[in-house]
């Protein structure tokens, strides 16, 4: 309904499907876009290459966007990627490409508009967000781990594209502090009010363990 | 009634749904240009045009990733698979997008996709290119899975699955594709999930499906010169099974024997056991055996590979078992 297409649990397999959903709508001749997120690690899974060769092939309304944050779980990149400028794999697929500053969010706003209005001439785009991961990889991944420095994190945080930006709204006036710390206390109470939710809905009924296993009638 | 091939009735039930409805589109590696590799889709692209019969590289996975996001914008995607061997690499798509999708969304995406392809051995094409996989695909929650033996089952049958409004498996089978069957004229569609009985008996069931709905109908020719009379229930659909057939046949001749070209080990045959065991043991006269592939990768030597195959004799020398003949 708010064609948000879902999280998808299989790395980089969520990616031919974004090709698909641009499929559809260039197949109805639609002026949507698809954007596609995932992360660097996904880069070395086939169906990543599969899903931007026939992207490009068939010119599909699609912009892929690689948020690369460096690390693959507790693996860098570099450890496992032979090429770890992750837009030139672009160049395999003839498709236009760029390399962003993922903490600037200005500079990732521009290159996404470029690229969703490419994508609706039928020129998908793959963009590299060169971004970092403040926090561990998941809720029992430690901070930083054994597989980067402490002092990694800390230099890396310098760089948070929300401290810069508030920077900027503030240097150049737009908002006051008062004004950013009123924001911010407006996006906690919005986040604490959505897990609250999420917490005090009840659990499904029993007999919801056997529904939408397969729907129901046929066209 | 009309006398068609297997590939053409194929090519009808497409050419019919693509037809009646624009959103049904046939991709797949040759489908379009080469006219299919086994030429079921052949004249498609010469009247549907290359937006709906699209040819494909090599890429299993990613097309049938393709095929699942196309399907959560409403389309109907048919993918054609080679041959269901190389559709293995299309199993995260099929296993982990197309049958979750439904579930994982809440009911939000339906999944409306045909994947279809041969199925099983042809002849003298190798371990690789010979392997029947029915099993494995019904294994999964999520999806439906169909494996049609004439003409008319496969027109009816992939007519059904198009319609439906969740991800069906249709398999095909390469020596079937030239054989012919009287197609009836005007709409058919079989409902998935609905037995056949391919010859009335009373004295054992032989059940069977695809291909070897031929190994049955023959063993039960040989089973009436020696004054036995067969019954051979085509389950047409593996996913879901039509347990009240299978039953009643059971019920009605007290003893049975599974055909399947599969392997005997978590095979189609073993949940249809486990079926008559729970459903029908009091009617048991005999245990019910098995024919199956040898559990051997199939060899490529003619001699070989017949006899890792099931046949008609090997199933004449299990119903005889079951009848306590030998």
């Amino acid at each position: 309904k708010r064609h948000f297409m879902g999280g998808h649990g299989i790395v980089g397999g969520h990616i031919p499907l974004a090709a698909g959903i641009g499929f559809g709508i260039k197949y109805k001749g639609g002026d949507q876009v698809c954007l596609c997120y995932f992360g660097e690690a996904a880069v070395n899974i086939g169906a990543f290459h599969e899903a931007l060769n026939m992207a490009a092939v068939w010119k599909l309304p699609v912009v892929f966007i690689c948020e690369n944050n460096r690390y693959g779980m507790g693996t860098a990149f570099e450890r496992v990627a032979a090429l770890t400028d992750v837009a030139e794999h672009a160049r395999s697929y003839d498709m236009a490409s760029a390399e962003v500053d993922g903490m600037d969010l200005f500079a990732v706003y521009e290159a996404t508009q470029k690229a969703v209005a490419a994508a609706r001439e039928g020129k998908p785009t793959l963009l590299e967000v060169r971004t970092y991961r403040f926090m561990g990889h998941s809720m029992s991944d430690p901070l930083h781990g054994v597989y980067r420095t402490k002092e990694e994190v800390e230099e890396q945080k310098k760089r948070d594209p929300i401290a810069a930006l508030t920077h900027h709204l503030r240097d150049e006036g737009t908002m006051d502090q008062a004004a950013i710390d009123g924001l911010d206390a407006e996006v906690r109470a919005e986040v604490d009010q959505a897990a609250k939710f999420a917490d005090d809905s009840p659990d499904p009924e029993p007999d919801a363990l056997f529904q939408n296993v397969l729907a129901d009638g046929h066209d | 009634m009309p006398t068609l091939t297997y590939r053409d009735a194929l090519n009808q039930a497409l050419r019919e749904e693509m037809q009646r409805d624009p959103n049904v589109f046939l991709m797949g590696e040759e489908v379009g240009l080469y006219q299919g590799a086994y030429k079921v889709s052949r004249g498609l692209l010469e009247e549907f045009g290359p937006q709906r019969i699209v040819d494909t590289p090599i890429a299993e996975l990613g097309f049938a990733g393709i095929g699942v996001g196309a399907a959560m914008t409403g389309l109907r995607p048919v993918v054609e698979f080679m041959t269901w061997n190389f559709a293995v690499l299309a199993l995260d798509q099929i296993v982990n997008s197309a049958a979750k999708m439904l579930y994982m969304s809440g009911g939000q995406f339906p999944m409306p996709i045909v994947f279809r392809g041969p199925n099983g051995a042809a002849l003298q094409l190798g371990a690789q290119h010979s392997q029947a996989w029915e099993s494995w695909l019904a294994h999964i929650p999520g999806l439906k899975v169909v494996a049609p033996a004439t003409p008319a089952d496969a027109k009816g049958l992939l007519k059904a699955a198009i319609r439906d409004n969740n991800p069906v498996i249709v398999l095909e089978g390469e020596m079937l594709y030239n054989t012919k069957g009287e197609v009836p004229e005007g709409e058919l569609v079989i409902p998935i999930g609905q037995a056949d009985i391919k010859r009335p008996g009373t004295d054992v069931t032989l059940i069977c499906h695809s291909k070897t709905v031929s190994v049955a109908l023959k063993a039960a020719d040989l089973l009436q010169e020696s004054g036995v009379s067969a019954e051979v229930v085509d389950l047409r659909s593996i996913r879901p099974l039509d347990e009240t057939a299978i039953i009643n046949s059971v019920t009605k001749t007290n003893r049975c024997v599974v055909v399947e070209e599969g392997w005997h080990h978590c095979g189609v045959g073993a949940q249809v056991v486990d079926i008559i065991q729970r459903d029908a043991f009091d009617h048991l006269d005999a245990p019910v055996l098995r024919v199956t592939q040898a559990d051997v990768p199939m060899p490529y030597n003619k001699v070989l590979e017949r006899a890792a195959k099931s046949s008609p004799e090997k199933v004449v020398a299990a119903a005889r078992r079951v009848l306590y003949l030998d």
